[in-house]
């Protein structure tokens, strides 16, 4: 109890923080402050969706970045047709990115541990090596897009604050769907899956079905993330779906506490903060988060020796 | 499509492919023997290939320069072996992600600081530096020859080890199950470790003979490393005979796609509309042999023994 209180107020300051950025870069006049919370707030989105696969259900995704790109992809696509509104663009993405996850999910959930990582890299830069060489769209060289996208017709993304604010909304309604079903009882079925799936698959569980539906709700919602993106830059690019993506949004997933959902958020912000500061100084940055990546990773390692079942 | 053009791309197949084998065959024992998912090793494909540009360009001579690039690049991975890497083995997967994780940002950026972001390249041996006469009046060369033969003489001593020599039978064993492999008193730690900076040195060998092949530019080991793990997601984890076939598989699929598939699809598509079709199909076409082996055989073509 105190505990989930403590995650609430956490969550609260997190959310209010995020929410006071535009109205401090408003009064101090850096306007750049707005495009890095709205850069925060869509990589917590994505974070958030990787969260609950691998915080809460222990699926190592390493290919995440897929999703974001299919997102960004459905965006440009459709600006190819005229068409901008947001309510059309935004559930197609969710269905695109849905269906490429139930693809890809039910073959690499047919194994566990290091082969669903492997696969689920290479299912990405599958996509990767996709885009690079859809000409339509502008190949290795990206796409740049016409228009932002409409609301009901309405320029609402347009200025940078009203796209923020839809992010932001967004955001708080991926945390609140993530948030409910971590706590519902397919959420509880999916982490004890990750603790101990032999006896929840004795227990009668399916194993595949609820990891799969983990992973389909999972990497939809993670392409809004990619609408918004796609949205914030104006422009579309295979880079979008590199693998290091993958490899940035599990760091920031993790970095904030593993299943806690609002730590994902949390650690989008410390994340890109640091970029944000660290590139400014110094073109190899990198060689800074490196070393954090492996603090981190002694941080969180736990012992698992040799269990074949659980690898 | 001519016989010859046929020929050479298989050979271009086979090049590819056995340096895939290379990287992947000290990977997959890696992950057979101990589980363990090591991301970095595609970096010292990349290290490789950079020490044998400066090495050669103090020395001017590749033979000179492939050993001591080699025994620099086995250093290395000791190094980060005896830093890093050690204090994960028996850590759980996400763990052992983000520690290599780390180590590539680390080991790319170093090379962008050391050497920049502009490919360099080495030249081919000047024994090397020739074709020979295939048939008709086509004509191969002699260093990409050199690569496969390379790659066959280590397959062939690789195979041996494992299959016929005592150091083997341990690595087999504790591929089908380190834990009784452990309980019967063998030092797993070490077994693991000489396996690790073993296959950290055929990875840098790869990396050296690939030298003179491709553009040597920083994060070049990261696209390697994806391609080495859909070799082994098709040929099997821990399995040195699956990681071979799977090797030449996928370099004859990859080369052969990317020569042929726009040829294939002119077959029942308009001209124009093959040329976009063509090459984005020939550039995921190995994912799709992935997806089809994932399909029919979830443990890959030949898994090692006792994993099923």
């Amino acid at each position: 109890m105190m505990r989930a209180m403590a995650r609430y107020a956490v969550a609260a300051v997190v959310f209010w923080g995020l929410a006071a950025i535009p109205l401090v870069a408003d009064f101090f006049g850096q306007s750049y402050l707005v495009s890095l919370a709205t850069r925060i707030v869509i990589f917590a989105l994505a974070a958030v969706t990787l969260d609950f696969l691998l915080g809460i259900g222990g699926l190592v995704s390493l290919g995440h970045a897929a999703f974001i790109g299919i997102g960004a992809y459905v965006v440009a696509v459709f600006s190819l047709y005229g068409v901008s509104e947001l309510l059309i663009v935004l559930p197609a993405a969710v269905i695109a990115s849905g269906l490429f996850a139930l693809a890809t999910g039910a073959l690499a959930l047919r194994t566990r541990g290091i082969n669903f990582i492997m696969i689920t890299l290479a299912f990405a830069q599958m996509l990767y090596f996709g885009t690079t060489s859809f000409s339509a769209l502008g190949g290795d060289d990206g796409f740049t897009l016409p228009m932002r996208s409409s609301v009901l017709g309405i320029r609402a993304l347009d200025s940078a604050t009203g796209l923020f604010w839809i992010s932001f909304t967004l955001l708080a309604f991926t945390y609140l769907l993530f948030q409910v079903l971590a706590l519902s009882s397919f959420g509880r079925a999916l982490g004890a899956l990750k603790q101990n799936s032999d006896r929840m698959e004795a227990l009668g569980v399916d194993r595949w079905q609820i990891q799969l539906r983990a992973y389909v709700i999972s990497g939809g919602v993670c392409a809004i993330a990619g609408v918004l993106l796609a949205n914030l830059t104006g422009f579309v690019s295979p880079s979008y779906i590199a693998w290091q993506r993958s490899g940035d949004l599990i760091i920031m997933s993790v970095v904030g506490g593993q299943g806690t959902i609002i730590g994902a958020i949390a650690g989008a912000a410390g994340f890109l903060g640091l970029e944000e500061y660290l590139s400014q100084y110094f073109e190899y940055w990198r060689l800074v988060l490196g070393p954090i990546a492996i603090v981190i990773a002694l941080l969180v390692a736990k012992p698992l020796r040799f269990s074949r079942r659980h690898g | 499509m001519s016989s010859a053009l046929l020929a050479v791309q298989v050979l271009n197949g086979l090049q590819l492919g056995v340096l895939l084998f290379l990287i992947a065959s000290g990977l997959t024992l890696v992950f057979g023997v101990m589980n363990f998912l090591n991301l970095a090793h595609g970096a010292l494909f990349m290290v490789g290939a950079y020490l044998a540009v400066f090495f050669y360009q103090t020395s001017g001579e590749f033979f000179v320069a492939l050993p001591l690039a080699l025994i620099c690049a086995v250093g290395l991975a000791m190094l980060l072996e005896a830093t890093v890497l050690r204090h994960f083995y028996t850590a759980d997967h996400l763990a052992q992600l983000l520690a290599t994780f780390g180590l590539i940002l680390i080991l790319n950026d170093s090379a962008k600081a050391i050497w920049g972001s502009i490919p360099r390249s080495l030249p081919i041996p000047e024994l090397l530096d020739a074709s020979i006469p295939l048939f008709g009046d086509l004509s191969y060369p002699v260093y990409r020859l050199m690569v496969i033969a390379v790659g066959l003489i280590v397959a062939a001593a690789l195979y041996y080890i494992v299959q016929h020599t005592r150091f083997g039978m341990l690595v087999r064993a504790g591929a089908a199950d380190g834990e009784m492999l452990a309980a019967l008193g063998v030092d797993v730690r070490k077994l693991f470790m000489t396996v690790l900076i073993g296959g950290s040195a055929l990875a840098a060998l790869a990396g050296i003979l690939a030298g003179p092949l491709i553009a040597i530019q920083p994060g070049m080991g990261d696209t390697v490393l994806i391609l080495a793990f859909v070799v082994i997601v098709i040929g099997g984890a821990g399995s040195i005979r699956g990681a071979f076939i799977a090797a030449l598989l996928v370099g004859l699929v990859d080369t052969l796609g990317r020569s042929f598939a726009t040829d294939f699809f002119r077959l029942f598509l308009s001209p124009a509309t093959a040329n976009e079709v063509g090459p984005a199909v020939a550039s995921i076409l190995i994912y799709a042999l992935m997806a089809l082996v994932l399909a029919l055989r979830p443990a890959g073509l030949f898994p090692a023994a006792g994993r099923t």
